[in-house]
């Protein structure tokens, strides 16, 4: 597999990607950039970009999969102003890092996206949430805002539309938590990012009680394209039926060369690791991947064939989440490294409900205790009954967290067990 | 005493903001980039300045991995931990550092000048093992290149 040659696929996102530099504004207009803004301004009818965002099947990347187009249409017609975009570069999923290599690629592509999300929702104001860790990417976006600002692609009357809009940088305190949309307005409004549940949803009552579209970096970035190129279009870019798009695929771990691929939506698990990250280093076995961030579930290799998409994934009760491709070869000890992501979300629960701030250091000290040797089938049960538990939290980031638990549990049961039956951990 | 350019930069910001709490955190990173840390005074400054309680500060403040209610070392070095450095070797990291620091984690080095701390992951899995010295980050380490990194940032401190 690894004499195969490397696939050629068009790219879209990372087409004006330099090893050592971000592109400048004239790189990205010569790509097309602002077409798709300019031509939207021109025609004056924000529900045409609802709609084509909609066609366009363009779901959410920040884990979640929620259709954009639907999200934008969620905003009633009489809502209240000023309305608000959020863009939600906040990437604190472990094995994420497209939205970091995205900004510095191409910031004019989201500042475009940012701008056709808000005349899509009719909003006056951007903000962008950043994670502290990323300040770099903080400075790039505010010295590119002032770069469109000074050739009328922001602020007011942007490209003598009559359309203002306002784009702001927001720096994080940093926390995982902040990430979710309800606790990222919480974070905005200078209170403690506790989640809310929904109704009402931001699109009603989010920022200041104002209608409120959170959307990811990479979301935003593929709606210049989509707006320039049509729905149509945007459907054909994946290989599969049901998908749509490319995707970012942040690939790390056991491989040769970890980093950000942009590849088709619905291109195989096996073609990602084997052919574009080089295979699995030092001559091991693929032996699974969380597909898509900490909170997904351990993929095992009897679906390393599997095509690469929401849809795919779903049918076999997986979850595509943000394409963090996380790989773990034959000589490493699944239940070790679950024991590693329940210590990140124990450390990042918000605290705010019991089911989460209890259960998971526990679920973690059980866990420690099968992989320590001194587990029984009772501690087991114990762990799969607590996380069921977890479903009762408040929000998803507990139901989350378990997710590589419980694929533990389905998957690689015989792996936990061995634990238990030699007293210590196989692997070590 | 907060210095008085400083001082008057935040109320201006807070003056043109619609609605000036949504720049606690801001005014809370100005504070303990003066203060070194965000020092009980920078707590009912910032309370003070937004019109919040000195308790509704706190909460943010001990709720934010990046801002440290007790005094840190000039460099705060955030170790990340999380589950592709940790495939990669963190945990000897982690060890190497505090052996060669002599301190455990959370702890300052008696010269003021290290704070070790754990961190979730940072978004550099693509060069793990990483770590942030000051929000800036390096990797892939090795022990070798931290003995470096630790050497040139003494250097630079004297």
């Amino acid at each position: 597999m690894s004499s195969q040659e490397t696939k050629k696929y068009p790219s879209v996102l990372l087409q004006n990607r330099h090893p050592d530099r971000i592109a400048t504004l004239d790189e990205y207009r010569r790509s097309g950039g602002y077409e798709g803004l300019t031509a939207l301004l021109g025609a004056g009818n924000p529900k045409q970009a609802q709609q084509v965002l909609l066609d366009a099947n363009l779901l959410g990347r920040g884990g979640a999969a929620f259709p954009a187009g639907k999200k934008m249409m969620t905003i009633a017609e009489n809502a209240p102003f000023p309305r608000y975009v959020v863009c939600n570069a906040d990437e604190m999923e472990p094995g994420t890092f497209k939205d970091r290599v995205l900004i510095f690629a191409d910031p004019h592509q989201l500042i475009e996206g940012i701008v056709i999300a808000g005349y899509a929702a009719r909003a006056s104001h951007g903000i962008i949430f950043i994670r502290p860790e990323y300040e770099q990417a903080a400075r790039i976006m505010e010295r590119e805002i002032e770069v469109a600002r000074s050739e009328g692609l922001v602020g007011r009357n942007i490209l003598q539309s009559g359309y203002d809009m306002e784009i702001v940088v927001h720096r994080s305190g940093g926390r995982y938590i902040c990430g979710e949309a309800t606790a990222q307005i919480n974070a905005l409004m200078g209170v403690r990012p506790n989640p809310k549940q929904p109704p009402p949803y931001p699109t009603t009552k989010g920022l200041w009680q104002r209608p409120t579209v959170v959307q990811n970096v990479e979301t935003l970035c593929c709606m210049p394209h989509i707006l320039r190129n049509g729905a149509q279009w945007f459907g054909s870019l994946a290989l599969t039926e049901n998908g749509a798009g490319t995707k970012v695929f942040c690939v790390s771990g056991r491989v040769e060369r970890p980093g950000c691929y942009e590849l088709p939506m619905g291109v195989p698990l096996k073609e990602i690791v084997e052919v574009h990250a080089g295979g699995i280093k030092n001559g091991g076995r693929f032996k699974a991947c969380l597909p898509g961030g900490a909170s997904t579930a351990f993929v095992p290799a009897r679906l390393y064939d599997i095509p690469m998409d929401y849809e795919s994934l779903k049918q076999e009760g997986f979850r595509l989440g943000t394409a963090a491709v996380m790989v773990f070869d034959h000589s490493d000890c699944l239940v070790d490294a679950t024991v590693n992501l329940l210590d990140f979300f124990a450390r990042e629960s918000c605290g705010w409900c019991t089911p989460c701030r209890d259960g998971l250091p526990y679920i973690r000290d059980l866990m420690k205790r099968v992989e320590a040797g001194r587990g029984s089938t009772e501690t087991i049960e114990k762990i799969e009954t607590m996380c069921r538990h977890m479903w009762s939290a408040y929000c998803a980031f507990a139901p989350g967290a378990v997710s590589p638990v419980q694929g533990l549990m389905a998957e690689f049961k015989d792996e936990v067990m061995a634990h238990v039956e030699q007293g210590g951990c196989p692997f070590k | 005493m907060i210095p008085e350019p400083t001082l008057s930069h935040l109320k201006d910001r807070i003056a043109a903001a619609d609605h000036p709490r949504e720049l606690v955190v801001d005014v809370m990173f100005a504070l303990q980039e003066h203060y070194g840390y965000l020092s009980d005074e920078a707590v009912e400054t910032t309370g003070a300045l937004l019109g919040m309680s000195p308790l509704q500060v706190e909460e943010l403040a001990t709720f934010y991995t990046f801002l440290y209610r007790e005094p840190v070392g000039r460099y705060v070095i955030h170790l990340c931990d999380s589950v592709i450095c940790w495939l990669d070797g963190a945990e000897s990291l982690r060890d190497h550092l505090c052996r060669k620091l002599k301190i455990e984690m959370g702890r300052t080095t008696p010269d003021g000048l290290f704070t070790l701390l754990p961190v979730c992951c940072i978004g550099y899995c693509d060069r793990s093992p990483a770590m942030l010295v000051n929000r800036k980050v390096y990797g892939p380490l090795t022990p070798e290149k931290v003995d470096e990194l630790l050497e040139k940032l003494k250097q630079e401190s004297e």
